[in-house]
């Protein structure tokens, strides 16, 4: 069992102050994995305070990181999946399913994680999942209105993920749970 | 050398003392044994005589006395035996007067007076009045100390207390206090007296051995707290007085100081508060060297935990008006002490808001009193360079951010940024950066234009250059964090109110453009990510529009955001304001604001065409401008052609090929908008992607002698991918004739033995034909349309 903390988007200092108290002290050491950051943290400081959490973080680039040095898209894998993170401003239009879902074929993954229109959504496609796990502190978005703040955190093991999906509203926690299994053939069909 | 002989010889003269003492003790318990009182009192009259040399230290003679003091308890054992059946006390106390020498003499006769008083055969009173007026035959300071402070020693259980056995008709709570007063006045005189005693060059030595021996002085008020019949009435009335004006008229500043803190430490706490005008009343008459601000510090410190010891005795503290007291008297000892130094004025107006801020919470105006009296203080005085009394004023200001947890409340404090300029720049920063720091910890949220406006004159230091300090001093780290934190702190300024709102970004806006080209990086785009979310609130609550008058509309509100984002283009900051730019446009977008969203993107494009230069900056900015076009509602036929074109046109000269072909195909969205009917140009999608195409060849044949990373072949499966896109999206020019014939051209690219290998471009070639495949499959619609194509 491997725990992975997805989020992104959380536009410190540019659109929030922190993150919300409530996920801070959910979010503690050790028990996290690996964590997958979709982009615009924006600063050094939420760098550090990621990496405080959990050494192993992969960050591909938002159009607001001030670190240029991440990459536009990135792919690591996990247990028997296939992971592939992109922030997706890449991807016109934005936030659009069929589109991602090149860039799932592109990338050639099992699981697409990306962000940009701070809104949640975790759609099983094409034997494949892509997850957008929203904007951690509930950041404005010209696409989305009303953000919630929320993360995933997604439970790998063997050819199962649970992904859990936490959202801040009106000041309660909520999760929510949503389950994919991957068919052992769906990687090896050519 | 000298030293140490004289050191070496005073150890000598100590063991002949003890030699001498412990002789004579033997024969005094041989007499003792043998019940013979006349040879006990000639040798303990012996033993005592070496108590009467002047050649020990206090230090030492004090190893001396003790010794002596254990044997004198065996002798008073011995008396009180001898008492009860063959002599008289009456006679006794006759008899050790005999003794040759006064200071044997007087040892023996409190000794006897210890037991007098025991057998009650006289009033108590009448003993210790004449045991404590024998005792002034001794006054040299040391050893008059030492014979005082062993009568108030064997004196302590046998005083007239209210509850004791001794108390009596003739005996009161009165006298026990008359004595042990009258003791203390006379071993303070002594002991004040100790400094004057040898040569002047050993002052400092002397003053050193005098501190020594402050507790045998102080221990008589430890026994006055401890006399029960010391009650508020005498406290007030007698002890205070009486002991206050001993310690005024010593003019003696050791003595001063010690026993001023011995008071405060050693009467209970309701007592000082009951008794501060006179207590305080002394303060200002007390020797100027007296270090009087720790002596305030003690007692305001004292009372401040009394005060937080039960909310019962918050009472008694306004009863009494005892911040009027104290302040009142601190002003008194500044005034009188001219040259108290900074930090030490700073340090009593801390203790005294620690007290204020305990005792009176809820008054604000006691707060801005006392820093305003710090104010006063200051003024004329610039910039402290003392870092301790930096150190004050950093705790002067931080006790109400504590205390309070709301910056809010600070910000009613006028005198608060006053205090605030008197730090130096880099203490002022820091302190601006604790006031951050307890803004974002209690989530305080700065509600009115006019606290915002106060809250900015306290971070002026943080928010721009101050007398134009020398940037190059500045560590870039340090002056990241704290714009960030200013940034952060942005957030922070709200109301739900649209009006009060626009006036909170106004002022905000006001401040920060003085910061100056470092800063506005950092400080606009919160401040413009603020005003959208105004923009917002105002679009959904529309409705009827209340005429021309209302201030806060998203017009007005874009006009304040134009210039801003302006301001910050002309840093220079190109690739920031651009992004800013094209937020700003798809807010006008949501308002339904066509000519403000065209001058939005018209600026976008004026700095993209001007200003972005590095090619990997003009790939993410055309792709942010392609991805906002294609999500604009608000343009007629017109305006969008000319910024369509003008997006394709950028798009087809980016610096490589690959992005060139990323761009051009990304185009065809602009033309083909699933939710918008009238944007469904299926001839100009496909001129878009034969264009990509077109680029993807020139690529490939550039490539053919160098090439790396995903190549050429890759271009064509995305491609060949936005077919299939557009295919399903029922655009007629893309029919599967023309995909069959793309997937024919990639498996013969692949197979072509002169391009290397590439397993990614492989994969997704692969992944691409197994979707196919499972659209085919699907049935359906979906299933009939791609029935013809063949994989």
């Amino acid at each position: 069992m491997v725990l992975v903390l997805a989020l992104g988007d959380l536009h410190i200092p540019h659109r929030a102050a922190d993150l919300p108290a409530k996920f801070k002290s959910m979010l503690v050491p050790g028990k996290i994995q690996h964590i997958i950051c979709t982009g615009n943290l924006c600063i050094k400081e939420i760098h550090d305070y990621l990496k405080g959490l959990c050494p192993d973080l992969h960050i591909t680039r938002g159009e607001y990181d001030e670190d240029v040095r991440y990459p536009e898209t990135k792919t690591l894998s996990i247990g028997q999946f296939k992971l592939g993170l992109c922030h997706g401003h890449q991807v016109v239009p934005w936030g659009d399913l069929d589109s991602l879902a090149m860039l799932q074929r592109q990338l050639d993954v099992d699981i697409l994680v990306t962000g940009h229109s701070h809104q949640f959504k975790a759609y099983k496609h094409e034997g494949g999942v892509v997850i957008n796990p929203g904007s951690a502190t509930g950041a404005y978005s010209s696409i989305t209105y009303d953000v919630n703040p929320s993360f995933v955190l997604m439970d790998i093991d063997a050819l199962r993920v649970v992904v859990y999906v936490y959202e801040l509203i009106d000041g309660e926690v909520k999760v929510d749970k949503i389950d994919f299994k991957k068919t052992a053939t769906a990687q090896s069909a050519h | 050398m000298l030293v140490d002989a004289g050191v070496e010889d005073e150890e000598k003269c100590l063991a002949e003392g003890i030699a001498g003492l412990q002789q004579n003790a033997f024969y005094m318990h041989r007499a003792l044994d043998s019940n013979n009182l006349r040879d006990a009192l000639k040798f303990s009259a012996q033993m005592l005589s070496e108590l009467r040399t002047s050649r020990l230290s206090p230090h030492k003679y004090y190893e001396l006395y003790m010794r002596a003091f254990d044997e004198l308890r065996k002798l008073e054992m011995f008396f009180r035996e001898e008492t009860k059946s063959r002599c008289s006390v009456i006679d006794l106390y006759e008899l050790v007067q005999h003794a040759g020498n006064i200071l044997p003499r007087l040892y023996l006769l409190c000794t006897v007076g210890s037991v007098y008083i025991r057998s009650k055969e006289a009033p108590a009173k009448d003993v210790l009045k004449d045991l404590v007026e024998m005792c002034r035959g001794i006054q040299h300071p040391v050893r008059g100390l030492f014979l005082r402070s062993y009568l108030s020693q064997v004196s302590r259980d046998k005083l007239p207390d209210i509850g004791s056995e001794y108390e009596g008709d003739a005996d009161t709570v009165i006298d026990a206090v008359e004595f042990v007063l009258q003791n203390f006045i006379e071993m303070n005189k002594l002991w004040v007296r100790m400094q004057h005693q040898g040569p002047a060059r050993e002052k400092e030595k002397r003053e050193k051995e005098r501190n020594e021996l402050r507790d045998l002085v102080g221990k008589n008020l430890h026994v006055l707290s401890q006399i029960e019949g010391v009650d508020l009435d005498m406290y007030k009335e007698t002890v205070l007085p009486r002991v206050l004006e001993q310690v005024v008229n010593c003019k003696d500043e050791l003595a001063q100081y010690y026993l001023m803190d011995c008071i405060i430490q050693v009467f209970p706490d309701e007592y000082h508060l009951q008794t501060l005008e006179t207590l305080l009343g002394a303060c200002p008459q007390l020797q100027p060297t007296v270090d009087i601000k720790t002596v305030l510090s003690q007692l305001m410190d004292r009372l401040s935990n009394y005060a937080a010891s039960s909310a019962e005795v918050l009472p008694e503290f306004l009863q009494v008006e005892a911040f009027a007291k104290l302040s009142n008297a601190i002003g008194k000892v500044i005034e009188a002490q001219v040259d108290m130094p900074v930090v030490g004025v700073i340090t009593l107006y801390v203790s005294l808001l620690t007290f204020t801020l305990r005792v009176h919470p809820d008054r604000l105006d006691y707060v801005d009193q006392i820093l305003g009296a710090c104010v006063k203080k200051l003024s004329g005085k610039g910039k402290l360079e003392d870092s301790r009394a930096t150190k004050q004023i950093v705790a002067l200001l931080s006790a109400p951010l504590e205390k309070y947890n709301d910056i809010v409340t600070s910000l009613n404090l006028s005198n608060y940024p006053k205090v605030m300029d008197h730090l130096d720049t880099a203490t002022n920063k820091v302190m601006a950066v604790v006031i951050i720091q307890s803004i974002m910890k209690n989530n305080t949220c700065i509600s009115t234009a006019d606290k915002v406006e106060a809250l900015f004159e306290l971070m002026k230091g943080l928010i721009k250059d101050i007398d134009g300090t020398l940037d190059d001093e500045l560590d870039e780290e340090d002056f990241k964090e704290e714009q960030n934190s200013v940034a952060r702190l942005i957030h922070m300024l709200y109301n739900d109110d649209p009006e009060e709102m626009l006036k909170i970004i106004c002022t905000v806006r006001k401040h920060i453009l003085l910061g100056g080209p470092k800063r506005l990086a950092f400080t606009v785009p919160p401040l413009v990510f603020s005003a959208l979310k105004l923009v917002r609130r105002l679009q959904s609550q529309d409705g009827d529009v209340a005429g021309e008058e209302v201030p806060a509309t998203p017009k007005k509100i874009f006009q304040i955001l134009h210039q801003t984002i302006e301001a910050l283009s002309s840093v220079p900051s190109p690739e920031l304001s651009l992004r800013l730019y094209l937020q700003c446009a798809e807010a006008a977008n949501d308002c339904d604001l066509e000519p403000v969203a065209y001058e939005f993107f018209t600026q976008a494009f004026i700095l993209y065409e001007e200003e972005v230069a590095d090619s990997k900056a003009q790939v993410t900015a055309i792709h942010l401008i392609i991805g906002t076009l294609q999500r604009m509602q608000v343009f007629g036929v017109e305006n969008r052609d000319t910024l369509t074109h003008k997006a394709t046109g950028y798009s087809a000269k980016l610096l490589k090929k690959p992005d060139q072909c990323r761009a051009v195909y990304a185009c065809s969205h602009l033309f083909w908008v699933d939710d918008q009917d009238g944007i469904k140009d299926g001839e100009r999608v496909l001129l878009c992607l034969k264009r990509a195409l077109r680029i993807a060849n020139a690529a490939q044949q550039m490539a053919s002698a160098t090439r790396g990373g995903s190549g050429p072949v890759s271009l064509f499966v995305e491609i060949l991918n936005k077919y299939l896109y557009f295919f399903e999206k029922g655009n007629p020019q893309i029919t599967s004739s023309v995909i069959q014939g793309l997937i024919e051209l990639i498996t013969t690219e692949m197979q072509n033995d002169n391009s290397p290998s590439d397993p990614s471009a492989d994969a997704f070639f692969a992944s691409t034909l197994r979707y196919i495949h499972f659209q085919k499959q699907k049935g359906g619609a979906m299933g009939e349309k791609y029935e013809p194509i063949k994989v």
